[in-house]
């Protein structure tokens, strides 16, 4: 298609402008988090590493750090598992509600994260607390993986579909038992919609928190719970001007990763 | 000849196999003989691929046995039973590069590292696939492809090999090529081939036996001659190779001698002098049309194919027939000319055959 000097200049200007309004206010971030301003006066009064010295050595960070880190990790991880057992279920056998199960699995993304926060602390006041576990991590890490379980099913689920059965019945053509076939030809042809679901399932974890907040007791305080907190302590701003910063730096690598599998990079067939 | 095989590399018996409520197997037996090259012949949809997918193992038939060398593997699993198979679409594992692929048979099978090397290397020279080793699939030719497919399963030094319809995705060049290079192959490795094509000059070339199948069950099982020259059934007559109907028996194209009337020349409908000698009793008095069976009639179409040229003709019983003359001497300038001739044909009574008519396409009275 062709467009007219005019049309594309437009289009050009609103595209900049569109940008602009993400990256704009992320670029503030960025740098107010080595202002030396400590009211983040605009413009900058000079550059200072003042705020990130602090915030590394802030423990409350340090360990909302680490427990997100977990919450992501071991949600990911359940995830993956339940996930990719239930795509097989789906994709490669007849079974009486078939359809409901796959709706079953996917529908959590879809419901309102106070919806399924209300509902899980209630299971787990009702179910857990007799059995002496409390709201804790663990409970952060079930309540994630109700949501993360979705987009491990949905890679896998599109993968299996498009792939077919024709390379595992070469393997057992060759001799390999059902065991082999799946380490040698199976799992190898899913590692690329495993890593893409996989860093997806962590992303919506470690910025989860209406969720969390319901099913994370006094001790387990991610991330989002600890930055919400202190949001408003004119004392703790500029250090989590420093974490938001650094989580900005952080995302760009899965971000990065993800696009690259997805375009389908020769070296992940 | 394989009539009488007291040790059947595969033997199958009254096989049958339903997809919910077709059948695409209806009773098949079957003897394939150690290190015979078989082929089954049918149409899309005859069962021919079903049937080999129930020897690999990949179905599970419905009612029947299927026995390897004497052992029944009816319910054994893939990786259970002495087979390899090459695929339609080769099927090779696009993570791992050639040599791997090549490989992978032994490698689950538990030999040692230098040896599976050793024969993999072995196996694609033998398929003359040398120096690709490190190449994944997605950057091969598919002839290439074709060749890894075939290592692959011959490493394994399998009693049988399944072929389905391997040549199927080549053009025809290389089609042409891989066939030598496949009957070659099996001649040297001394492995039993069943091979599965929809392709009645594949067959007829490369076999040994062929079965032709249609509908889910086998219509004749024979030698290619037998069956080219000797079709059981009005299905084998009219799917391999081309037969004509010339009143009650039927002759195939190559074996009708054509020969124009000698005034023929102005064509139309313009009698000649041997107009009244219709027939099958007529008998040869020039040099054209030789056989012992005669009849006269008009070309209808001429179609110059290079090597040969192929002539429709309109005969007086009614008949139309088809008949292929080679081009020994004649150039295209001279066969074209020919439409609208009259012609005489001739044939000899041997190459007569006939099938069990059926239905309404009954040959109509002469």
């Amino acid at each position: 298609m062709t467009l007219s000097p005019a049309a594309r200049i437009a289009l050009r200007a609103v595209m900049a402008l569109g940008l602009a309004v993400i990256y704009v206010p992320l670029l503030v971030v960025l740098v107010n988090s080595v202002n030396a301003d400590r009211a983040f006066g605009w413009p900058p009064s000079g550059v200072t590493g003042r705020w990130w010295s602090r915030a590394l050595d802030n423990e409350g960070a340090r360990t909302a750090v680490l427990s997100s880190l977990k919450a992501g990790l071991g949600a990911t991880a359940i995830a993956l598992l339940l996930g990719t057992m239930a795509a097989f279920a789906v994709a490669r056998y007849r079974f009486f509600g078939r359809e409901a199960v796959s709706l079953a699995v996917v529908l959590p993304i879809a419901l309102p994260g106070i919806v399924t926060g209300i509902a899980l602390s209630n299971a787990f006041q009702v179910v857990l607390k007799p059995l002496g576990i409390g709201l804790g991590l663990f409970t952060v890490i079930v309540g994630h993986a109700t949501f993360c379980v979705v987009t491990i099913f949905n890679n896998v689920l599109a993968r299996l579909r498009r792939t077919g059965t024709r390379l595992e019945e070469a393997s057992a053509d060759l001799g390999a038992d059902p065991f082999r076939t799946f380490w040698h030809v199976t799992l190898p042809g899913l590692r690329s919609a495993l890593l893409a679901g996989g860093l997806l399932s962590f992303a919506l974890s470690f910025d989860e928190i209406i969720v969390t907040t319901f099913t994370a007791g006094p001790g387990a305080r991610t991330l989002p719970i600890w930055i919400f907190d202190n949001l408003f302590r004119p004392n703790q701003a500029p250090v989590v001007n420093v974490v938001a910063a650094a989580l900005i730096v952080l995302s760009v690598v899965p971000v990065y990763l993800a696009q690259r599998l997805s375009s389908g990079g020769r070296s992940m067939l | 000849m394989f009539s009488v095989m007291p040790d059947s590399a595969v033997r199958i018996r009254d096989l049958r196999k339903t997809f919910g409520s077709v059948e695409a197997v209806a009773g098949v037996d079957l003897d394939i003989g150690d290190g015979e090259f078989f082929s089954m012949l049918g149409p899309s949809g005859s069962g021919k691929t079903t049937v080999l997918r129930m020897i690999a193992g990949f179905e599970r038939p419905t009612s029947g046995t299927i026995e390897l060398g004497g052992r029944d593997v009816t319910s054994l699993a893939p990786f259970d039973r002495d087979v390899n198979t090459v695929f339609q679409d080769y099927a090779l594992f696009p993570h791992l590069d050639v040599l791997r692929n090549v490989e992978y048979g032994l490698k689950v099978r538990g030999v040692p590292r230098a040896e599976r090397r050793e024969r993999a290397r072995a196996a694609l020279r033998s398929v003359r696939l040398d120096g690709l080793d490190g190449r994944r699939p997605a950057e091969l030719s598919g002839g290439q492809r074709q060749r890894v497919a075939l290592a692959r399963a011959l490493v394994n030094e399998p009693k049988v090999l399944l072929l389905d319809e391997p040549l199927g995705a080549l053009d025809l060049k290389l089609r042409e090529e891989m066939q030598v290079e496949l009957k070659s192959i099996q001649r040297r490795a001394g492995i039993t081939f069943v091979f599965v094509t929809h392709d009645q000059e594949e067959a007829l070339t490369l076999s040994d036996r062929v079965a032709v199948l249609d509908r889910g069950r086998i219509e004749q099982v024979g030698t290619p001659a037998e069956v080219y020259e000797r079709p059981a059934t009005a299905f084998v007559a009219g799917f391999v190779g081309t037969s004509n109907r010339i009143g009650a028996v039927r002759v195939r194209p190559e074996k009708i001698h054509v020969g124009i009337e000698p005034d023929a020349g102005s064509g139309g409908e313009s009698g000649g002098p041997a107009e009244d000698g219709p027939g099958r009793d007529g008998r040869a008095e020039g040099g054209a049309g030789t056989g012992d069976r005669h009849a006269f009639g008009t070309v209808a179409e001429v179609v110059y194919a290079g090597p040969a040229t192929r002539f429709v003709i309109d005969l007086e019983s009614g008949d139309r027939v088809v008949a292929l003359q080679q081009n020994l001497r004649t150039s295209s300038m001279d066969v074209t000319r020919h439409r609208g001739a009259r012609v005489r044909i001739g044939w000899h009574a041997e190459h007569e055959f006939s099938v069990p008519e059926t239905g309404a396409g009954t040959a109509p009275a002469s």
